[in-house]
């Protein structure tokens, strides 16, 4: 399998403070799924916020489909972000939109004609368990309906890498457990998954999944019991 | 999201309407209602200003300046023979006497009736084309001391005047399509401050910043369009109401101050040029300002 991802000595820090993260250096391989771990602080929303282009490194090369993502030039980016899809920690639906409206709006960014939008929705929304719920907006469903919604939002494009973060932190285990079997279902079909998360049941739920941890913005196995951690740069 | 001209339903649904003030049509009403009284005036006044010109640019005034009367009335009809000979000019005519001394009453009381009192003979000339330094060289032949007037040098300071006022409305007009085209600007600002988080999120799934772009400049096109509309439409009531009551003084310079069919017209088109403009200064705020985030 190729390399999708490559981080190499990568630094970042926000204005003049200290670096968030530093000499992180990693690949992720394409079609597998990795689940970062590490204590709240550790850099773990600053890492994704890079490989979703939400951020330039400060130092270091981050490579992303093959191309040096951090010398992309502004106009390149939508077209990368098209091929990335995104969870947010804190949802980040349009308030104002319906429930069927987030989810087809990666596909109209796209330019996908309305006539091709309404089957896929309808899809993504039977697919998690939200059929009734498309009229819905974000302010009026539970948080797991929200994060379902945010999840469905981010793979309805089929995007070449998933990230997500800290997916399953506002829903029952139950959810969350049937959250990672959608991850999983999308890795099947050869996304790959990145999941930022502290819970380590739900990790040990996908046995053959990689596993990274960060500690003080660098990339750790202190101990080397890490399940299939990624390889290095 | 292809933000045509006439979006989707879903398009049209991105930045959250519902919030929206109605503050930038109300604005834009009041500048387009500015623009067109300023239009009106400018176009009214280069109107009365070509008017005057082809009117006075052939009209002069001879006077035969003759103490002896019986002298004076031969010249003068020798002159306005010749006048009528002479080639370009349209009109000749002696000016009625009894006329000049009545227009002379309010200044000599009954004395300017009196038929002793020297008054020149004046003969009121139109000419089309022709050459008014031959009418001076016929009518000096004839009589020595008759003096030629040309009308638009009695009238230039009003010409000039007039001139001045035409100028002054371009000037405002500018200065209106600056103030909306500042006005535009703060509004995209806010907008996009406004909707920070949904452009983010429009951002992250891919969006271009043309794409963000037109959905403020449509926006803020249509506010422009219904604002100027209204602002063109209460204008014009009022530039036909005043002309109506120009029409109605009966004065013949007023006259030319008429906007013609071609001049409505012109400024029908104020507000689709007002919506341009807004277009265009949204585009380039909002385009600017995403430039500066990633």
């Amino acid at each position: 399998m190729a390399n999708i991802v490559q981080f190499e000595n990568v630094g970042l820090r926000y204005g003049t403070g200290p670096e968030t993260l530093s000499d992180v250096s990693f690949t992720l391989r394409t079609g597998a799924f990795y689940f970062l771990t590490g204590p709240s602080g550790a850099g773990k929303t600053s890492l994704l916020k890079l490989l979703y282009l939400a951020k330039r490194p400060t130092r270091g090369v981050i490579r992303l489909f093959g191309e040096d993502a951090g010398a992309l030039p502004r106009q390149r980016l939508p077209g990368f972000r098209r091929r990335i899809g995104v969870v947010f920690q804190d949802f980040r639906l349009v308030p104002h939109l319906s429930a069927y409206d987030n989810i087809a709006l990666p596909l109209r960014v796209a330019g996908v004609s309305e006539n091709d939008i309404e089957a896929p929705v309808r899809e993504m929304l039977a697919w998690v368990g939200l059929s009734d719920r498309g009229r819905a907006k974000p302010p009026t469903l539970s948080g797991g309906e929200q994060q379902r919604i945010a999840i469905a939002r981010a793979v309805i494009g089929r995007p070449e890498i998933l990230v997500a973060d800290e997916p399953t932190g506002n829903v029952d285990p139950d959810m969350a457990e049937r959250l990672l079997h959608l991850f999983d279902s999308l890795n099947r079909l050869g996304t790959t998954v990145v999941v930022a998360t502290h819970d380590f049941h739900l990790i040990n739920r996908i046995p053959n999944a990689h596993m990274m941890r960060l500690e003080k913005g660098q990339v750790s196995d202190p101990t080397g019991s890490l399940r299939n951690p990624p390889g290095q740069a | 999201m292809r933000f045509q001209l006439n979006p989707n339903a879903a398009d049209r649904r991105l930045l959250d309407e519902s919030r929206r003030t109605r503050a930038m049509s109300w604005i834009m009403a009041i500048m387009v209602f500015l623009t067109v009284l300023a239009g009106a005036l400018g176009l009214g006044m280069f109107a009365a200003t070509a008017q005057l010109d082809r009117e006075l640019a052939g009209r002069l005034t001879v006077q035969i300046v003759e103490p002896n009367p019986q002298l004076r009335d031969s010249q003068a009809a020798a002159v306005l023979a010749e006048l009528r000979r002479m080639p370009g000019v349209t009109r000749a005519q002696e000016a009625d006497r009894a006329r000049l001394a009545e227009l002379l009453k309010p200044w000599l009381g009954d004395a300017g009736l009196d038929p002793d009192l020297p008054m020149p003979a004046m003969i009121d000339v139109d000419m089309r084309g022709g050459d008014v330094a031959a009418v001076e060289r016929a009518a000096r032949r004839i009589a020595p001391g008759a003096r030629v007037d040309r009308h638009a040098q009695w009238l230039s300071p009003v010409r000039t005047f007039m001139t001045t006022m035409t100028w002054l409305a371009v000037g405002l007009m500018l200065l209106i399509a600056t103030a909306t085209a500042a006005v535009v600007l703060l509004a995209a600002r806010s907008g996009l401050d406004t909707h920070r988080d949904t452009i983010e999120v429009l951002h992250m799934l891919g969006s271009t910043d043309i794409q963000v772009a037109r959905l403020f400049q449509r926006r803020i096109a249509f506010d422009t369009l219904v604002g100027g509309l209204a602002g063109t439409g209460a204008a014009l009531a009022l530039v036909w109401f005043l002309q109506s009551r120009m029409d109605a003084l009966g004065s013949e310079m007023l006259s030319g101050v008429a906007l013609q069919q071609r001049d409505w017209f012109l400024l029908l088109l104020l507000p689709l040029g007002f919506a341009l403009l807004a277009t265009v200064a949204a585009r380039l705020a909002v385009l600017r300002a995403l430039r500066r985030t990633l």
